[in-house]
């Protein structure tokens, strides 16, 4: 009896490959993808970055089914949802929490590629197309924050579409463009949602589609920064190669469980992150009389905005602050050294990444602060020194002393 | 790894050294508020209902969600917090317009839906315990949390009325300056200061349940999904070490 079954689950398979390639997709992609067996708790970022991504859509369908994206009712459908619809608040939560979550898997998988020189050669495509993902994330999340309507909402998105005035001649057109409206209104709120519910969304999904399609044919660097297919066996697998799955997926699973853990931890106990995540004054309605005496932008953009800042000429500001993001995108071409890893850089690129996240961190914390005179002072200097780590790359990375790259992946 | 280590120490001691943030200069007095004390929310109702609710609304608080949370009956809803002729499913509405209000007050009372997730229970409970006299003001007192605030002391019959403790003194640019170091109270009120105290944290106890009514089911269900993610870590972890251990 249950031989029959299988064989007739085995004629619909066959059936199905005739018409369809799918056990070429399931092989090509899983079972017969094969990654290198050292990976490091940095190399848990990627999956996770999918799973956060299928918490958003997912929750953000729900919460788009009682939201109302208009001025006279935003605010008050979100108290509806937290109060009213059954689960609400939890889809809220997980929402705005997953938000937070995917920057800070998105750093630390940036971090990891820094780390390890995954961007370098036969990867830079793979990296562009990562930084293309970064890119149209942070305009995911920064149109997602107007529509809760809240004061911080408001004043954020004003402030940040207000840059694009700074451009010469076309500034004030372009940004009436944007917000459609003279300042942040009704029409602003309706077209943002438009892009964060569709546009964005789409234009996302697409670009994982190609990173992952990059990623398979290129294969997945590793902690040694060697390619595994230089070495392989009879067979034509690489030694150092292991089945993506069960292999890498039972061992993500880990990575999974660890990571609901703190999410989890998160959402049921402090959804609000100390008021980073939810912003207290986002509690208070959208209202465009009323500058709020301090506007940050949520933690995740702090870094670049502290950057925005520290410069005293605003359109000079916008410049450097788009240069910030636009300089990453050139990483495989500023890194000039012979190795990939940092297992085998010297003392001179570990200072710099040292330096590099020092910085970056920092900038982040400043940019949450109220400008004075030392919060300036502080973000001109890291603004710098951001801005030197990518600058000097090609001239220190190849001056650092390496040692030599091992021949086969090793086990730390 | 060594490495890793060093950089994380570095990481988080710096920034915050280098600008350790000068957050509120007030001192707030602590509200100690207990969600689960179900009489406290309850007298925190009422309080609300008899003294807040006439200026200030909570329109996006249903009384029939109150009384589920509170385990309050429809008649003791009706009772004790609807309004005459209000419905159960009806929300903390108030008759008053925001615009004549705004002329009376020189300002609109907000509502105070979510008011505790911007100011903060200290905030409030000190607040509420900070009117004194002065006779300059149109309602007659100032408040020493939220200096010139537009709203009379509302509780004054309960707390009754209290007066400054003013000190006066130099500071560096050699201007006299006074600084309010407590208060005496003039006019007892119904209330000895302990009762009104404990009548302060009911309401501001009420006010954050307002805030987040989900609050307390969140808490109790964090525990389960931790519980459960925490057996399903381990199962996964066997399932990893099962599957690995002829891999090096």
């Amino acid at each position: 009896m249950s031989n029959r079954l299988s064989d007739r689950i085995l004629s619909l398979r066959d059936w199905v490959d005739a018409r369809f390639p799918l056990t070429k997709l399931w092989e090509d992609n899983l079972t017969k993808y094969y990654a290198p067996k050292n990976f490091n708790f940095w190399y848990y970022f990627g999956s996770l970055a999918l799973l956060v991504l299928v918490i958003q859509v997912v929750t953000g369908i729900f919460l788009t089914m009682n939201y109302k994206p208009t001025a006279e009712t935003a605010f008050a459908s979100v108290e509806y949802i937290m109060r009213d619809v059954n689960w609400g608040w939890l889809i809220r939560y997980l929402h705005s929490t997953g938000a937070s979550f995917f920057f800070i898997v998105i750093y630390l998988h940036m971090f990891r590629a820094m780390l390890y020189g995954s961007y370098r050669g036969p990867r830079e495509l793979l990296w562009l197309i990562g930084m293309g993902l970064f890119v149209v994330l942070m305009a995911e999340a920064f149109m997602g924050y107007l529509l809760p309507w809240g004061q911080m909402s408001f004043w954020g998105a004003q402030v940040i579409i207000s840059l694009f005035g700074a451009i010469p001649y076309i500034g004030e057109d372009l940004a009436l463009w944007i917000r459609g409206d003279y300042v942040v209104a009704d029409a602003t709120l309706n077209r943002f949602f438009a892009f964060h519910v569709i546009a964005a969304p789409l234009v996302l999904i697409g670009l994982v589609v190609l990173h992952i399609v990059a990623l398979r044919s290129v294969g997945s660097n590793n902690p040694d920064g060697i390619e595994i297919k230089k070495n392989k066996g009879p067979d034509g697998v690489p030694l150092d190669g292991i089945p993506f799955h069960p292999y890498h997926t039972v061992k993500d699973m880990v990575g999974v469980a660890v990571f609901l853990i703190i999410f989890a931890a998160v959402v049921f106990y402090a959804p609000e992150m100390g008021g980073y995540a939810l912003e207290k004054d986002n509690f208070t309605p959208a209202n465009p009389l009323k500058t709020p005496e301090h506007i940050a932008p949520v933690w995740y953009f702090t870094p670049f905005y502290a950057i925005l800042r520290a410069v005293p000429d605003k359109f000079i500001g916008v410049l450097a602050m788009g240069a910030a993001i636009g300089v990453l995108f050139l990483l495989p071409w500023l890194d000039r050294s012979p190795v990939k890893s940092i297992r085998q850089r010297g003392m001179v690129f570990k200072t710099a990444l040292t330096v590099f996240v020092v910085s970056f961190i920092s900038l982040a914390y400043l940019g949450t602060v109220a400008a004075t005179p030392v919060a300036t002072l502080f973000s001109r200097i890291f603004s710098i020194l951001y801005f030197a780590f990518f600058l000097l790359m090609p001239i220190y990375s190849r001056w650092d002393k390496t040692k030599p790259v091992p021949e086969r992946v090793t086990f730390k | 790894m060594r490495y890793l280590i060093f950089v994380i120490a570095l990481l988080f001691g710096m920034p915050q050294a280098a600008f350790a943030a000068g957050g509120s200069n007030l001192d707030l007095d602590e509200a100690n508020i207990d969600l689960a004390d179900k009489v406290s929310l309850r007298n925190g109702a009422k309080l609300f209902v008899d003294y807040c609710l006439n200026c200030h609304s909570a329109e996006l608080m249903r009384y029939s969600r109150i009384g589920q949370d509170l385990d309050m009956t429809d008649e003791e809803l009706i009772a004790e917090l609807l309004p005459a002729n209000g419905k159960i499913g009806d929300t903390m509405e108030i008759v008053m317009q925001p615009k004549e209000a705004a002329q009376w007050f020189g300002t609109a009372p907000p509502d105070l839906s979510v008011l505790m997730r911007v100011r903060g229970e200290d905030w409030v409970y000190s607040y509420l315990r900070a009117f004194y006299r002065d006779e300059s003001r149109p309602w007659g007192v100032n408040n020493s949390v939220f200096k010139d605030v537009a709203m009379p002391h509302a509780l004054w019959e309960l707390q009754g009325l209290q007066e400054a403790v003013v000190e006066t003194h130099t500071d560096e640019d050699g201007h006299e300056r006074e600084t309010i170091t407590g208060f005496k109270l003039v006019e007892p009120g119904s209330l000895s200061p302990e009762a009104y105290d404990n009548a302060v944290r009911d309401l501001v106890n009420f006010m954050a349940y307002v805030s987040e009514p989900s609050k307390m089911q969140r808490l109790a269900l964090g525990k389960w999904v931790l519980g459960f993610l925490f057996i399903f870590l381990i199962l996964v972890y066997m399932l990893k070490k099962e599957y690995w251990k002829d891999i090096r």
